[in-house]
């Protein structure tokens, strides 16, 4: 296991490298951020007293060395935006697409798991038909346009919920969040449906497929012989065992709700990291960008790796240690 | 069943829906301010939004003609030497006198704050501060300076208590967000809200609204989105596409005016090749655009009408010059070249071009309203006269970086671009020294000069300018500049940029030509 969890230490370690390397030189080559900086009625040597502070005004290859070195001191560099380090600034914004992240997760299990269960115990009932039907929507539906739509018809039409932005925030045992506070779930609502959509349209199939499959096992049937009611044995016995893919695949998709959720955070005004990336991609900051996705990766290793060590725990066959691939 | 739940708690929530006080007002913005340090960036959505809580020596209108500010009155007292009045029983949001030792300190930190991307350096340089009591300054400059009240009109002043050894960082969190503004600094949540509360004790008109919150909301349709659910009480910024359909909302105001943004097009004027120019068969050829014929044909080849009817949506008007009617030191003669296909085609007949030549337009997309549908435009209409001209679109990232210095020795490397430019200080010499005066890095002329033009008389005639403090004979020389610039199509102005505000019904902006957005010109019927 250590030996392991070592390896997996190493991987980590080369992934950030090269990303970092081809993060930071691709930005480069796409332009020089300091023509959407400055004030176009600067003069030259302003511009390049500008470009020195900066430091873009070294070559590249110096640049590079000199962020490792900072990084390596856990520096990543100042926002050329906004003046603080690049880690402050995304920490700043963290909690919100955290929060975010989570209530599209607890929304895809609370409305996946029993449609696609429904779904799989009366696979020819016309309303199973209408939930998997829904699925392949949410599936092919793009975020933006679904984003716009539910602004359109919840905020703007219907006047229900606030069409942009963050609620007010309040703090139970060390966490701030919106999502305290009864004006802050109205805010959160629509972004979270939106980023959740399709992973509700995933937890249905998986749940369906996984019902339908275990339905026709021996120990359901053994179940049913000795007279276990439907409901005990839905519950119990076929609910348990269902969970351990639904649960595998969910950890690693809230990777993916926190790494991808610019769109949702770009169309609803989200103050989140996924706003700032594309912020911070569209003037070229350079640091912000390399330390977000630097966190990102991170991430992903993180939850990868207790995907893993869970696996081990849930289900006995699974001996990571061993693993070859 | 769990759906049916989902819509019982939206229902419930709708039940708690506040109708937002009529004393609150809540602007969207289109774009997010990077700090609350008045002096971290030079840039419209720093400058606009801190202009609640900070004020200028001299203030400024909505057509940037200069008003009185923190200073009452100011004078020439030597030819190189102003003097300002500053203003009596001003406060500073915690309560201590504003005095002279808060200007000089201001004019001493605003050139130097830590990583600044884009300093005030330009409004400050080469002048020297001095008091003279304790509501009175004096300021000298090395030659004379007559447009150095519109350099103190771009400098928010600070207080020296709480500025002094204050960070960036500071400013953010409100410890040295102190100014004498109508609205005082409440909070600031990046890339979330800003909040402001009123100032009781401001020394002008009471602001109407109690309270401010900017939300910043970069995308156009959330932001109309946003206005049209009543999240917001107005927008800045509201797409050309989504006007007509707002017009025609009896729930929403627009609010219009000409900005200062001059979007027109530029030619190599320097190379004896240019890259993008090539005859009709491919080959390398001389630079067309050095004949002064075809940059008449190209001006007359263009249907300014039509851009701003059509691409525009009649949300623009036509420009003859670099600055809109109104402006300091313009010419009344120009005016819009006319559409002539014709006479577009004589000329690059006489010129030589019978047939025509090959062109490529580069043109930033994203930076300015419509800026690469108006290039398209300007391309058809450029290949209907006979010059074959293709169009490539950029990234405002890429565009900006090779427009200045993508070719060999950091020289321009286009040959035919589509830029906009906004006079700074509010006056023609703004326009007319960046862009046309030769590009000269040590005198700090022709910035932006990216075609390089290059007229001896220009110059001379614009340098006289700004040795003159007459504004009479000053507006004279800078119209006589602009004349002879123009005359000799050293660029090609297309259209002045129209910006629209929208607000809730009730409610209306006065539009200013500078692009801010203020909440104390916002005013309820």
């Amino acid at each position: 296991m250590t030996a392991y969890l070592l390896r997996r230490l190493m991987q980590t370690a080369v992934v950030v490298m090269v990303m970092s390397v081809i993060v930071f030189f691709g930005v480069h080559v796409i332009g020089d951020p300091v023509w959407l900086l400055v004030n176009p009625q600067m003069d030259q040597r302003d511009i390049e007293a500008a470009v020195r502070a900066l430091g873009l005004d070294r070559p590249i290859w110096e640049q590079y060395v000199y962020f490792v070195r900072g990084a390596l001191q856990g520096d990543l560099g100042r926002s050329f935006i906004f003046g603080e380090p690049a880690l402050t600034v995304i920490v700043q914004r963290m909690p919100a697409t955290l929060e975010l992240a989570v209530a599209a997760l607890v929304m895809a299990i609370v409305i996946g798991i029993p449609l696609g269960l429904y779904a799989g115990l009366k696979p020819q009932h016309a309303l199973s038909k209408i939930i998997m039907a829904g699925s392949i929507v949410g599936f092919s539906l793009p975020t933006f346009w679904v984003g716009l739509m539910l602004i359109m018809v919840f905020a703007v039409m219907l006047g229900w919920l606030p069409s942009t932005g963050r609620g007010p925030t309040a703090t139970y045992f060390g966490i701030t969040s919106s999502a305290f506070t009864l004006e802050g779930l109205r805010y959160l609502f629509l972004p979270a449906l939106n980023l959740a959509l399709l992973k509700i349209s995933l937890v249905i199939r998986l749940t369906r497929a996984g019902a339908r499959e275990s339905l026709q096992q021996d120990y359901i049937k053994f179940a049913r012989a000795k007279g276990l009611t439907h409901g005990r044995i839905v519950r119990v016995h076929l609910l348990k065992n269902i969970l351990i893919p639904v649960v595998t695949v969910l950890g690693l998709e809230f990777g993916n709700l926190i790494a991808f959720s610019v769109v949702t955070e770009t169309i609803f005004a989200w103050p989140g990291m996924g706003k700032l990336l594309i912020g911070a991609i569209q003037t070229l900051d350079r640091p912000v960008i390399v330390a977000h996705l630097i966190i990102i990766v991170l991430l992903f290793v993180v939850i990868n790796l207790v995907v893993d060590v869970l696996y081990t725990v849930l289900d006995p066959r699974v001996r990571v240690g061993r693993q070859t691939a | 069943m769990v759906f049916l739940r989902a819509l019982a708690i939206a229902a419930g929530m709708v039940l708690f829906a506040t109708a937002s006080s009529s004393q609150e007002l809540k602007i969207g913005l289109s774009a997010e301010p990077s700090a609350m340090d008045p002096h971290y960036h030079n840039l419209t959505p720093n400058n606009s939004l801190l202009s609640h809580v900070f004020e200028r020596l001299i203030a400024t209108d909505e057509k940037q003609r200069l008003l009185p500010g923190l200073a009452e009155s100011w004078k020439v007292v030597g030819d190189t030497v102003w003097e300002f009045k500053l203003r009596q029983n001003v406060k500073w949001h915690d309560g201590s006198p504003f005095t002279a030792d808060d200007v000089i300190f201001t004019f001493q930190r605003a050139p130097n704050v830590p990583n600044s991307p884009s300093s005030f350096a330009g409004g400050v340089k080469g002048k020297t501060v001095t008091k003279v009591d304790d509501h009175t300054i004096r300021i000298s400059t090395e030659a004379v300076a007559p447009t150095l009240p519109n350099d103190v009109a771009t400098i928010m002043i600070v207080s020296k208590k709480h500025g002094e050894g204050a960070k960036t960082e500071d400013y953010n969190s409100g410890k040295a967000a102190i100014g004498t503004g109508p609205y005082k600094f409440t909070k600031f949540t990046p890339g979330d809200r800003i909040e402001f509360e009123r100032n009781d004790a401001y020394w002008g008109a009471k602001p109407k609204w109690t309270k401010l919150l900017f939300k910043p909301i970069p995308a156009g349709p959330a932001r109309v989105a946003a206005l049209l659910a009543g999240d917001v009480d107005m927008i800045e910024d509201t797409p050309t596409a989504d006007i007509e359909r707002l017009k025609k909302d009896p729930k929403v105001q627009l609010s219009q005016g000409i900005s200062n943004r001059l979007i027109y097009l530029f030619v190599d004027h320097a190379r004896d090749v240019t890259p993008f120019a090539k005859a009709k068969d491919g080959a390398e050829t001389k630079n067309p655009f050095k004949d002064k014929r075809v940059r008449q044909a190209v001006t007359k080849a263009i249907n300014r009408d039509a851009i701003v009817a059509r691409v525009m949506e009649g949300v623009a008007v036509p420009a003859g010059q670099f600055l809109p009617d109104g402006y300091f030191g313009i010419s009344d003669k120009l005016k819009p070249v006319a559409f002539d296909a014709a006479g577009a085609k004589k000329l690059l007949e006489e010129a030589g071009y019978a047939n025509g030549f090959k062109l490529t337009l580069h043109t930033p997309n994203g930076r300015y309203i419509n800026d690469a549908k108006i290039a398209e435009a300007v391309a058809q209409m450029l290949t209907r006269a006979g010059i074959e001209t293709s169009l490539e679109a950029l990234q405002p990232s890429v565009f900006f970086t090779r427009a200045s210095q993508g070719g060999p020795n950091n020289t321009p490397e286009f040959s035919f671009i589509l830029v906009g430019w906004s006079s700074g200080t509010g006056e023609n010499s703004g326009s007319l020294v960046p862009l046309v005066n030769t590009f000269d890095r040590a005198k700090g002329t022709g910035t932006a000069n990216r075609g390089r033009y290059s007229n001896p008389e220009v110059d001379q005639i614009s340098a006289e300018a700004l040795r003159t403090n007459d504004d009479t004979k000053r507006a004279a020389l800078l119209a006589k500049a602009t004349e002879i610039a123009i005359e000799d199509v050293a660029l090609i102005p297309l259209h002045y940029q129209v910006n629209t505000w929208a607000a809730r019904k009730g409610l209306s902006y006065k539009a200013r030509s500078d692009e801010f957005t203020l909440a104390t010109d916002v005013t309820e019927k």
